[in-house]
């Protein structure tokens, strides 16, 4: 397989609310930042692919509204995916895997301020038999985050409501160290139990904030890898798997996808000692935590997570980028990226990351 | 290193019809993937992974509708991606499932499209609400009009060209039983009289809206060697994008389209393809589109488009029959549109066309366009692998 690595990673600040500012505005800055990064133009860049939801934009092609900012001129070879921008991250790479391509420009965004996102979010469900019943994205995590309680077999993890409000509260005091976190810092998990539920069981604090933010990476092959990035965070894998879509099918105390797209990256293999997982709802971590097969030793979100920042379509491109952020500062050597989409864990990407010996 | 060769070897496509009121749209899209994959004389299990495409998830009002179609498309427990690139989108997606098999990161991959138009109206999800346009510019004619009227003005093209082009393809789509539009008793002096909608495009040189799906399976060259019929081989795909709107671009001719016709006439080691390609399956939606982007592709010197309809060069049993199915004018699922012209190239040089049939089509052009004439995608398709 080709050396494949992502040696720049830029994101916005996480806001609630950015109505002075279009989608095209809130990505501009990132753009510029990952190509600055790496001293390239856009025109240079061999192969670009964005993730956005017209959904969330309110308008149908909302994704021409950031081709415009890219300035696709002279034209460019270019591509878009209706999926988190980690699923555009795959498919960049699958072309950078063939040798068509040297590097690739990878982004994404989404801004859920405009609208009620737990309403938008039923939009994504089957139509016939679930949607016309509008159950919203908090409501169907609490039913898994019930169901994980409830289980008489959870592996080695302990879940119960303390457990998921020590997953909230190491979150955002990790978030405290990155200046891009929409939530950050918490009282201690006895005190968060002792708040209301939202949709029991599930409190404020196990739920990922709403907000609008956008991100990007910069994708090289070999030694064009070596050159742009000090240390390059290889791609030494990388796999997508989908469930079933109706919950009613699935164990939602499970994330057989999520095994799978590890076994296929390779994520087995060898210990990592960093991991970035899509988790928005703390019960979501825990079920991560077991199907990755991931210890006490090894660091997860070290920046807080989708729990304290999770913006739509982005948020996934964000694990992978903060995974080999770490790489490139020496932070990590093997990192795990993760990232999820539909409703309770439907779908889900892994991959795997590495360092050159330093 | 050498990227694998992608063989097209199963194709299944709907009735395309206005409603398709007897099936859901899980059932409509299963309907095509099934039959491609009766064509391939494969199952489910034999397929490594699933790459989806649609144009905007507002026609259906289903956001990521690919989360629900999961079951139906036997995806469960495989990668299933999904592209959204506009109109080009059919096309697109083709692409990137012909990557995952290139890159051998998959060997045997289903690739589908669909829209089903009926679900809502194509024409109001096409306006989009202030503020993001002016208002008054409803729908796709209502942009592409100005740039057929550009066109007309700069090559000084006769009026009556646009509809040669509806009554060929109107006829071709007779004898394509798939074809959303069958009239049988449509003449050209009806076309010519046919209302105007949005000036100078008539009626009757409009797309229909079509609920349809379209499915191709892809693979490598140890799947094509076990196929039951002949493939159709993969010698060149390009994507080309460029704004929506700039000082200076040219509506008429964009360049995203010269340069991805470039590419893949380059991979594909075309230098002439006029004389080169057998068959040409292009994205017409409204007439004048067909010479208009046959100066684009390079089949037509600048200016001279017209008279390659004219002269009849473009008639199924012309020198360069194009949209030998029918085409866009007969059948537009918007989101499969793109795919239905890759997947009728690759019949065509895989001899199973069947009465739409071009004589000894050996080597065949899919095209699909999108957006603000900006989003691009193009396959060369032929009857022998691109290594002999």
């Amino acid at each position: 397989m080709r050396e494949v690595a992502i040696v720049a990673f830029g994101q916005s600040d996480h806001r609630r609310d950015t109505a002075e500012i279009s989608e095209v505005e809130m990505l501009m800055p990132v753009l510029h930042q990952v190509l600055d990064a790496v001293g390239l133009r856009a025109g240079e860049i061999d192969f670009t692919c964005s993730g956005s939801c017209d959904y969330l934009a309110g308008r149908a092609f909302s994704f021409t509204m950031a081709l415009d900012g890219v300035g696709a001129w002279p034209p460019i070879s270019e591509s878009h995916v209706e999926m988190d921008g980690a699923w555009a991250l795959y498919e960049a790479w699958t072309r950078l895997l063939t040798g068509e391509a040297e590097t690739a420009l990878v982004y994404s965004y989404g801004k859920s301020s405009p609208g009620d996102l737990r309403e938008v979010l039923t939009r994504q469900l089957d139509p016939y038999y679930v949607a016309p019943l509008w159950p919203d994205s908090v409501s169907l995590a609490a039913l898994q985050a019930q169901a994980l309680l409830d289980a008489e077999d959870t592996g080695d993890t302990v879940a119960d409501e303390r457990a998921l409000a020590g997953v909230a509260a190491r979150s955002r005091t990790a978030a405290e160290d990155n200046p891009h976190a929409q939530l950050a810092g918490s009282p201690p998990p006895d005190a968060l139990l002792e708040e209301p539920y939202l949709v029991r069981p599930l409190r404020r604090h196990d739920c990922p904030p709403v907000g609008d933010g956008a991100a990007a990476v910069v994708l090289a092959a070999g030694d064009t890898a070596r050159r742009l990035c000090r240390r390059p965070a290889w791609i030494r894998g990388m796999d997508h798997r989908t469930e079933a879509h109706s919950l009613g099918v699935r164990d939602l105390t499970r994330s057989p996808s999520s095994r799978l797209a590890a076994e296929r990256a390779g994520a087995f293999e060898a210990p990592v000692d960093l991991a970035e997982l899509h988790a928005p709802f703390t019960s979501q971590e825990l079920i991560l935590r077991r199907a990755l097969r991931l210890g006490e030793d090894v660091r997860v979100n070290p920046s807080g997570g989708a729990l304290a920042a999770n913006p739509m379509m982005a948020a996934g491109l964000i694990r992978l980028g903060e995974a080999a952020a770490a790489i490139h500062r020496g932070a990590a050597d093997r990192a795990l990226a993760h990232a999820t989409s539909g409703p309770c864990l439907q779908q889900n990407l892994v991959a795997v990351l590495e360092g050159d010996a330093s | 290193m050498t990227k694998e060769p992608v063989a097209v070897v199963g194709i299944g496509q709907t009735k395309h019809t206005a409603a398709r009121r007897d099936v859901s749209i899980a059932g409509l899209v299963r309907e095509a993937a099934v039959r491609a994959l009766e064509d391939a004389q494969l199952t489910w299990s034999d397929i490594d992974a699933v790459v989806i495409g649609k144009a905007p998830d507002f026609f259906e009002g289903v956001m990521m509708p690919e989360l629900y179609l999961a079951d139906a498309l036997g995806a469960v427990g495989k990668p299933m991606l999904r592209v959204h690139t506009a109109g080009s989108v059919g096309g697109s997606t083709a692409l990137v499932a012909a990557g995952l098999v290139a890159a051998r990161v998959h060997r045997t991959v289903l690739t589908l499209a669909f829209e089903k138009q009926s679900e809502s109206n194509a024409m109001w999800g096409l306006s989009l609400p202030i503020p993001f346009q002016q208002p008054l510019l409803a729908g796709a004619g209502g942009f592409f009009a100005p740039h057929v009227r550009a066109y007309m003005r700069r090559t000084g093209a006769p009026p009556g060209i646009g509809a040669l082009v509806a009554y060929k393809d109107r006829r071709n789509a007779l004898r394509n039983p798939y074809a959303h539009l069958h009239e049988h008793d449509l003449t050209l002096d009806q076309v010519r009289s046919s209302p105007m909608l949005w000036d100078p495009i008539r009626y009757s040189e409009t797309c229909p809206s079509s609920d349809g799906a379209c499915a191709m399976v892809l693979t490598d060259r140890a799947g094509a060697d076990r196929a039951p019929y002949p493939p159709a081989w993969m010698h060149g795909g390009a994507m080309r994008s460029e704004p929506t709107l700039f000082a200076g671009k040219d509506f008429v001719s964009p360049r995203a389209g010269r340069d991805c016709a470039a590419d893949v006439y380059r991979q594909a080691g075309i230098t002439d393809p006029r004389r080169e390609i057998d068959a040409v399956e292009m994205y017409v939606p409204f007439s004048w589109y067909e010479p208009m982007w046959l100066e684009n592709l390079g089949f037509a010197d600048e200016g001279a488009g017209w008279k390659l309809t004219e002269s009849g060069v473009t008639e199924l049993d012309g020198e360069l029959p194009v949209n030998p199915s029918g085409g866009v004018l007969s059948t537009n699922p918007i989101g499969a549109s793109g795919m239905l012209r890759f997947a009728e190239a690759a019949l065509q040089v895989r001899g199973r066309a069947g009465e739409h049939q071009v004589d000894g089509a050996r080597k065949a052009l899919g095209h699909a366009y999108g957006g603000g004439s900006q989003f691009f995608s193009m396959w060369v398709v032929a009857d022998t692998s691109p290594a002999g």
